[in-house]
């Protein structure tokens, strides 16, 4: 095999022709766009994960924000439910009393009209009484000047009435 | 480790053959004459080795078989290729089919004032005066001369359809980005293939900074010898990465790469290498010279080497059918055949691979090497001497 006695230089020169052309060729046409291609994929692969992380760190912490809103809001909620209780508590016992006070007072107002009231029929009694006792003793003087029977009757009558009185 | 003892083992398997074929190639004309008696068909042990021979060589036509038919005439299936050729008398063009096919030096053509013989698959430009061929004792043809063949023979043929298909099929990957970041169809076959040479190839040998540049040769270099190394294990039978001015012309263009990119310490480790003596310095520059020869060497000629011992053996395995029938019977014969040649077959099929793989590999490595920036500071021993790092003796393994 007398390979370097028989070389085949016409095949030497088509193939470093060919390859020259081929590798113009596919540079121009394959390899550049391809590795462009590819290189823009990997960096737009690379900058699509940063973005997705950094959405992700957002996303935590508005997740915390709400989380820290809802959380203020339940504690203002809980405070106002507390205090509207406080106050009802505190209105109702202020209308209690007010109320207890109030009655308390028109209770010591009527017991005091009663009680005048009383004085004055009292009085008034008296006075009836003593102007009865008077008209009475009067007319049982009367009477008995005439009649002894009469003037017990008569007292007798009298007192009927003041009954009906 | 395992791949150079393949390779150990493929370059003993090819001597063995060389020699073995060796034996046949001093043919007489008798055997010849035997030979074209029986053309097309081949069961003697000479057809079969001449029959290989013929096939690792170039050819001027594409021929895919042939067969003897009942009138017992040889038939050649195939087309014939056009013949260029640069003669004594200028450019010089027909079409192969003009030889009919005899590869013996029998028939002439006369073109252009020049006679034309085609011999073992070589054309011979006759001398003025000659009328035929004569041959000396070492069957040389001596009253003719090798012309300038640019021929489209069938190794250029595979070349151009390698071509071709890598046009077409990268092209095809280069447009399918326009429409979408995500290749479809075939093109998801061919992206990762780029992705592993830029990513496992080019990148960890040249370095992040300068592999760009050196990409388009790269992955032209590794698609071309793999794809004709597949070619060649089709029934087409090219045989286009086991010749030797293929790969010869291969390992030139990374030779050519490495010295035209070599930079300032890439000359100076060759003709003035640093941290030796000044005695050493000088002893090491024809070493290095030496050096830079070896490894564009070792590339064609690995790569040659292995197609080459890849497509004998399975032609040889082949022709056990042939050969055993006697021992055998035609079945054993034929399933012992089918099966060694099935098993070898798939075992090219991952050197077809694996070659293209080392030579790419191997190229980036060399241009790496070159490109390379020895900023990093060496470490220095206890009597102030540069300690050699991995990288710098990376390159005495291969």
């Amino acid at each position: 095999m007398d390979i370097f006695n028989d070389f085949p230089i016409g095949l030497f020169f088509m193939q470093a022709f060919i390859l020259l052309i081929l590798i113009a060729l596919m540079v121009k046409f394959a390899w550049k766009p391809i590795l462009n291609s590819l290189n823009e994929r990997e960096t737009g692969i690379a900058d699509a994960l940063a973005a997705a992380e950094k959405a992700k760190k957002e996303m935590q912490n508005i997740t915390a924000d709400s989380e820290r809103l809802l959380q203020e809001a339940r504690a203002e909620r809980e405070s106002m439910i507390k205090d509207a209780r406080e106050i009802k508590d505190k209105m109702l016992a202020d209308a209690k009393d007010q109320a207890k006070a109030e009655g308390d007072k028109m209770l010591a107002n009527a017991q005091e009209a009663i009680l005048s009231e009383k004085k004055a029929a009292v009085a008034d009694i008296k006075n009836q009484v003593a102007t009865l006792s008077v008209e009475i003793a009067e007319k049982v003087i009367k009477e008995q000047l005439a009649n002894k029977d009469k003037q017990l009757q008569l007292v007798e009558n009298m007192l009927g009435d003041i009954k009906l009185n | 480790m395992n791949i150079a003892s393949k390779y150990i083992s493929r370059v003993a398997l090819l001597i063995i053959l060389t020699f073995s074929l060796q034996g046949f190639s001093m043919s007489d004309p008798e055997k010849e004459a035997h030979v074209e008696a029986t053309e097309g068909k081949i069961n003697t042990k000479e057809g079969i080795d001449n029959y290989i021979k013929h096939h690792l060589k170039d050819s001027h036509d594409f021929h895919l078989y042939s067969y003897t038919n009942d009138a017992g005439e040889g038939k050649h299936i195939g087309f014939p290729l056009p013949v260029i050729l640069w003669s004594s008398n200028g450019l010089v063009t027909f079409m192969s089919s003009e030889f009919h096919h005899d590869d013996n030096g029998q028939v002439i053509v006369n073109r252009g004032g020049s006679k034309f013989t085609k011999l073992h698959s070589v054309i011979y430009e006759l001398d003025a005066n000659a009328t035929a061929i004569s041959f000396d004792e070492h069957h040389h043809p001596e009253n003719a001369h090798k012309p300038l063949d640019f021929s489209i023979t069938k190794s250029v043929f595979g070349m151009l359809l390698a071509g071709l298909l890598m046009i077409l099929g990268f092209r095809a990957l280069a447009s399918g980005y326009k429409k979408s970041p995500i290749p479809t169809g075939f093109a998801r076959v061919l992206e990762p293939l780029v992705l592993y040479v830029r990513d496992e190839i080019a990148r960890p040998n040249i370095g992040e900074k300068n592999y760009r540049k050196f990409m388009g040769f790269l992955l032209t270099v590794f698609f071309f010898i793999w794809v004709l190394n597949l070619l060649g294990l089709t029934p087409l039978g090219f045989n286009v990465t086991g010749q030797i001015a293929v790969t010869v012309c291969l390992a030139l263009f990374t030779f050519l790469i490495v010295q035209f990119n070599g930079n300032k310490e890439y000359w100076k480790h060759i003709f003035w290498m640093p941290g030796v003596p000044v005695l050493m310095k000088i002893a090491l520059i024809p070493v290095e010279l030496l050096g830079i020869l070896t490894k564009p060497f070792s590339l064609f000629v690995r790569l040659f080497a292995n197609i080459t011992a890849g497509h004998s053996v399975v032609m040889g395995i082949a022709a056990l059918m042939i050969l055993l029938k006697a021992q055998f019977g035609t079945v054993g014969a034929t399933g012992i055949s089918v099966f060694l040649t099935l098993f070898l077959t798939v075992i090219e099929l991952l050197v077809a691979f694996l070659q293209a793989y080392i030579f790419t590999m191997l190229s980036s490595l060399f241009i790496g090497m070159a490109v390379a920036e020895h900023d990093h500071e060496h470490e220095h021993d206890a009597h102030g001497h540069e300690v050699a790092d991995t990288e710098d003796v990376r390159a005495d393994f291969i």
